[in-house]
Parts: C-alpha cells; sequence; structure tokens
C-alpha cells in the first residue's frame, strides 16, 4: 500500500497502524509529532491510528533553529 | 555628635536578578538559538558561555534514512536548558498554528518545561524574512486561544506591537533588524517607543529584542534601552569563534542591564568638567 511521508511516496507493507510506521523508521524511542493529512495525531493514539492507502504523514523532529 | 555610618552602596547584581516570561523564571536575559553551528560540538559549547537558560529550536521533517546520525537532541541537556521551539519558515498563519502545534507534541514527550510555549514566527518573505504583521496577529491570536504562551517576533513597528500584546502574547520580541542581518538595532527610537508602550502601567511586560544582532556592542544597547532580554543566535553561531563570542554577548547582556538599572546620563552638546573649577591658578579664556 502505498502512502507519502515526509514527501515522498513509500509502500509501507507490514505497517497497519501509524504506531508500526513510527516504528519501521527506527523513531519508537525518539521525540517526535506525526501528522496524518495535516491532523496531529498524538503520540497516545498512534497504536490505534490505521493508514489507508494515499495517507500523506508528516514525521518531524527538533533541530537547530533560531 | 557623629551619624551613624550609613549602609554602603550597593551594586545592583545583574547576575541574580531574575526575568518571568509566564511562568518560567529565568535568571539569563539572553536566549540563544541552536541552528547554523559548522557541529553539535560547538554548539554545546557556545551554549554553554553564552550562560543562556533558554534555547529556540526549529521543527522539521525527520530523516528518514537509517544512516540519520546523532540529533540535535543528543546534545542538549534538558535538565539545564528550557526549550523554545520556532515556528521559522511559516508564511501564514495556518502553518505557523500547525508547526507550533507539532513542537508542542514533541516537547510534552520530553517534559521540558517549554512545553507550552512557542516563538512565533510568521514571515513575509524568504529574502527579507521580514515578519507578516497580519499573518503574525491571526495565529498568535489562535495560539493563544489553544493555550499556548506566545513569545511573538514581530518588527519594530510600535502600532504591531501594540495589537500583539492585546492579542495576548506573553512576550513582544520586536526585530533588532532582519534575521541574520547582523546589523543590530537598526531604530533604537523604534524599540524605545515599543518599550514605552508596552510597559505603559505594567513594567514587568516582557519585551525581548529578537533578531539582527551582530556583536556584544548591539545586545548591550538593546539591554540599556530598557529591553527585558536578547534573542540572538546568527551573530554566535557565525562568528569567527563562536564559543568566545558567546561569553561576549553573555558580559554584553549583563552590562547593558546593569547601565539600564544604574541610569545613563543624559547626553549634552557640550562638554561638563570633571575637575572643578573652584581654585584654578590658570588663565581660563573668556573670563
Amino acid at each position: 500500500m502505498m502512502i507519502v511521508v515526509n514527501g515522498e511516496e513509500i509502500d509501507i507493507a507490514g505497517c497497519p497502524t501509524l504506531a508500526d510506521l513510527v516504528e519501521h523508521f527506527g523513531l519508537g524511542d525518539r521525540a517526535v509529532a506525526v501528522e496524518v493529512n495535516r491532523e496531529l495525531i498524538p503520540r497516545e493514539r498512534h497504536a490505534e491510528t490505521r493508514l489507508r492507502k494515499g495517507d500523506r504523514i508528516e514525521l518531524v523532529t527538533l533541530v537547530g533553529g533560531g | 555628635m557623629v551619624d551613624p555610618p550609613a549602609a554602603p552602596p550597593q551594586w545592583k547584581d545583574t547576575m541574580s536578578e531574575t526575568l518571568f516570561l509566564g511562568s518560567i523564571e529565568i535568571a539569563s536575559r539572553l536566549i540563544v538559538g541552536t541552528g547554523k553551528y559548522a557541529n553539535y560540538d560547538l554548539m554545546q559549547a557556545a551554549l554553554d558561555a553564552s550562560g543562556a537558560e533558554v534555547i529556540t529550536v526549529a521543527v522539521r521533517r525527520e530523516r528518514l534514512l537509517d544512516d540519520r546520525g546523532r540529533s540535535l537532541l543528543d546534545f542538549v541537556d534538558l535538565d539545564r536548558y528550557t526549550i523554545l521551539p520556532n515556528t521559522a519558515g511559516c508564511f501564514d498563519a495556518a502553518d505557523a498554528v500547525r508547526v507550533a502545534r507539532l513542537g508542542r507534541e514533541i516537547l510534552s514527550q520530553m517534559n521540558n518545561p517549554g512545553r507550552d510555549w512557542v516563538k512565533l514566527e510568521v514571515l513575509g518573505d524568504k529574502q527579507t524574512l521580514l515578519p507578516d504583521p497580519m499573518g503574525t496577529l491571526e495565529a498568535c491570536r489562535e495560539l493563544v486561544k489553544d493555550g499556548f504562551k506566545v513569545l511573538c517576533y514581530t518588527s519594530d513597528d510600535p502600532i504591531a506591537a501594540v495589537r500583539l500584546k492585546a492579542a495576548g502574547a506573553t512576550s513582544v520580541m520586536p526585530a533588532g533588524s532582519p534575521i541574520g542581518s547582523g546589523r543590530g538595532i537598526a531604530n533604537p527610537a523604534a524599540i524605545c517607543i515599543i518599550l514605552e508602550r508596552l510597559k505603559d502601567g505594567d513594567p514587568t511586560y516582557p519585551v525581548i529584542v529578537d533578531a539582527g544582532v551582530g556583536t556584544a556592542s548591539d545586545v548591550t544597547l538593546a539591554m540599556e534601552l530598557g529591553s527585558d532580554g536578547v534573542l540572538l543566535n546568527t551573530g554566535i553561531a557565525h562568528a569567527r569563534d563562536p564559543v568566545t563570542m558567546a561569553s561576549a554577548m553573555k558580559h554584553a547582556c549583563l552590562a547593558g542591564r546593569a547601565a539600564y538599572l544604574a541610569g545613563r546620563i543624559p547626553k549634552r552638546l557640550y562638554a561638563t568638567a570633571s575637575s572643578p573649577w573652584e581654585g584654578v591658578i590658570s588663565y581660563i579664556p573668556g573670563e
């Protein structure tokens, strides 16, 4: 199933939920925030949030800035 | 009769004087950014030398590559620093609100006191990086309604500053000059008017000069005018020796604050002698 993560189209076979996707990218123990189709999904709802074809995901973190 | 000895005059210790930004109390009035450093070790040393307790960060996409390497958060002592996430890179109110909420979501996972804070930036265009006043005001209102403590980047326009305070900004942060320009306090009179207007009947309302600082004297001037703090990034990060510049900025901030509290003498057109005229034995022209 194809979805778009951080602007890149990827196949996420084996990631039925948002929690699986975050884990897939090795971000399970890191401070990240996630949007699905521009809606912020708090961390406690990642496990119950099922991914659908064509979903647009933003996975963001903190970087150096002014 | 001998008068009892008076208490010796005390100097005001600007090292121990604190500033309240909403509910957060900080001793250092210098807030520094974490961007543009050549590497994280240099950033860490510069943050340390600056004495800052609050540091700004940006919200960006995670790199999804496996060789992600170390992240900013691996180099920041979260027990020492309060993180202030910004909305840099946002050009309309809706995106700024989105990014602010994402920043809050990240910080809430880290249990950092900066969780409900945001340094709001809504920019007009990429070349000037000047704030969009309408977008900034709209985003400020929305974020205040959503429970954020908004530290609001704005231009040095006094009317915009008044509007942002009225919209509920925790602090209004006028730019000294454009972001990263190093031109210092381009319009000190405008900063003075902002300070007068925002502190009228509300003397502890925090006004922080944000952006444009090029060197230590810019920080000192901002503080001498009566600003409550200075926020800067490039002036340290792109100095030839960022760690030494960070230390210079720290001392400049303390010096400027102390000079403000001490009260400067007025500027005069003509000289006033430091030595007495009385008892002068020499010829004085015109007398």
